[in-house]
């Protein structure tokens, strides 16, 4: 059993948000310049270098890549063997992160009642996953997630009948339909399976790979690929002004389900792919 | 090569601009975004008093993030402009002439652009800190209750921005349309 104080966790998360909203991830930073040199249209080419000079001004400066610094999704794996000593995880995270915004100069998005809509000024509650894993350390993982991606995702009951096809058709729809909202080039997270409650966070948790990397699954490797292709062959373009970089990957994850579902939900991420990580 | 306009030139040359011109512009944007746009809608049918002049303004849909002490503006790139789609004829209407943001917009906006003269422009969404080293000054112009969805009135230089929608109609996310 290793003893550990709540108040590490919230010196951590509030660390991690600064971070992941000063510092574009290395594999997205590789998966940009790999887009340009692809690129054939100027215009789009134009775009994919600012982009690239908003994350080297974002870090030289500490100030944020975007406005919107999203709402705060902290994945937390807890090791089974780890006491937490103090507040709650929750209370813990939620501290972290209002530290993390109101110190680091990061908005503040949220409102406390979705109707009557007044700020709650730190940017909590926070949007809080914990999966209890073996060992004694805590992994923390912070993903500012953006409202303009939020309103881009879609969630959808199929029948097993619609298979890949009707998955496929899915993902080029939401994309086709509400991708330009979302930024592009895009991350598109896709989540199969599981139930209608799990099926977003699936879809959410394909957004924590990196960019490029393989799915532990082989047969969705090729899937990802087809996706991919078809994503790009819409020629949406950075920003919805025209090109082939409409996506910088597909990811896919994918869980058990019903014997009458097929649950499938398409998770937007804009260019900006902010992520950071850390260990306790 | 992107053209450089004063924000009076600009507003000016409306009738004359057209969608896929690329141009860097100087001078007085107001942002306005969700909650500020609802409040001003509300303040005109109250018939109320207004906290910014309407006629010839051009609105930006931002919400900053805070500025660090020593600069002049938070990290500042466009938020989703159909959202404010419900709001944009009224505006226009009321004088404003050009809106800057990112993505398609509705019939009813293209419709107004061409009725009232006016253009919508789009910038790079999720470039915010590079657009923010285009903001020379920035104040809280009014609703500073709704913390970043406040008015805010920023002095830009060299603002880079692309007409989307002119006011003969032609769209640059719907090429196929007019042109």
């Amino acid at each position: 059993m290793r003893t550990i104080a709540a108040a590490e966790i919230t010196k951590t998360v509030a660390r991690l948000c600064q971070r992941a909203n000063y510092a574009l991830p290395c594999d997205v930073r590789e998966a940009l310049t790999g887009a340009f040199q692809k690129e054939g249209s100027p215009r789009a080419r134009e775009i994919l270098t600012q982009i690239s000079d908003n994350a080297r001004v974002a870090q030289e400066k500490s100030i944020a890549l975007c406005q919107d610094t999203g709402i705060a999704e902290v994945y937390v794996n807890m090791g089974q063997d780890v006491h937490l000593q103090g507040e709650t995880l929750q209370d813990a995270v939620n501290q972290g992160v209002a530290l993390g915004y109101t110190e680091g100069y990061l908005r503040t998005s949220i409102v406390a009642d979705p109707l009557d809509r007044v700020n709650t000024n730190d940017n909590t509650p926070a949007q809080l996953t914990v999966a209890i894993v073996p060992g004694d350390r805590l992994d923390i993982t912070v993903l500012p997630k953006g409202g303009g991606t939020e309103n881009a995702s879609a969630l959808r009951m199929f029948p097993p009948s619609a298979g890949w096809p009707g998955i496929l058709e899915f993902v080029l729809e939401t994309v086709r339909e509400k991708g330009i909202n979302a930024c592009p080039p895009l991350i598109v997270g896709v989540g199969i399976g599981g139930s209608f409650s799990s099926v977003g966070k699936l879809a959410k948790m394909a957004l924590l790979r990196e960019v490029g990397s393989a799915p532990a699954a082989g047969a969705y490797a090729a899937r990802e690929k087809e996706l991919l292709e078809a994503v790009n062959a819409l020629g949406i373009g950075p920003m919805g002004l025209g090109g082939s970089t409409t996506a910088l990957a597909v990811h896919i994850e994918h869980a058990p389900c019903h014997i009458a579902c097929l649950p499938v939900a398409v998770a937007m991420h804009c260019h900006s792919m902010r992520r950071a990580t850390g260990t306790i | 090569m992107a053209r450089s306009l004063t924000i009076a030139d600009f507003i000016e040359q409306i009738p004359a601009l057209r969608a896929g011109e690329d141009l860097l512009l100087s001078g007085t944007l107001f942002t306005a975004r969700d909650a500020a746009h609802k409040r001003l809608a509300q303040l005109i049918s109250d018939k109320q008093p207004l906290p910014i002049e309407l006629a010839n303004a051009v609105i930006y849909y931002c919400g900053p993030a805070p500025a660090r002490p020593g600069d002049a503006v938070g990290p500042c790139g466009p938020t989703t402009s159909a959202r404010m789609d419900p709001y944009t004829p009224l505006l226009l209407s009321l004088g404003v002439r050009a809106t800057i943001g990112k993505g398609k917009r509705s019939t009813p906006v293209t419709d107004a652009c061409r009725a009232h003269q006016a253009v919508y422009c789009v910038t790079t969404g999720g470039v915010a800190a590079l657009l923010s080293q285009k903001v020379r000054r920035s104040e809280i112009i009014a609703f500073a209750d709704l913390g970043p969805e406040a008015i805010w009135r920023f002095d830009v230089v060299d603002f880079p921005v692309t007409v989307a929608l002119d006011s003969n109609g032609n769209d640059i996310f719907r090429p196929s349309t007019k042109r």
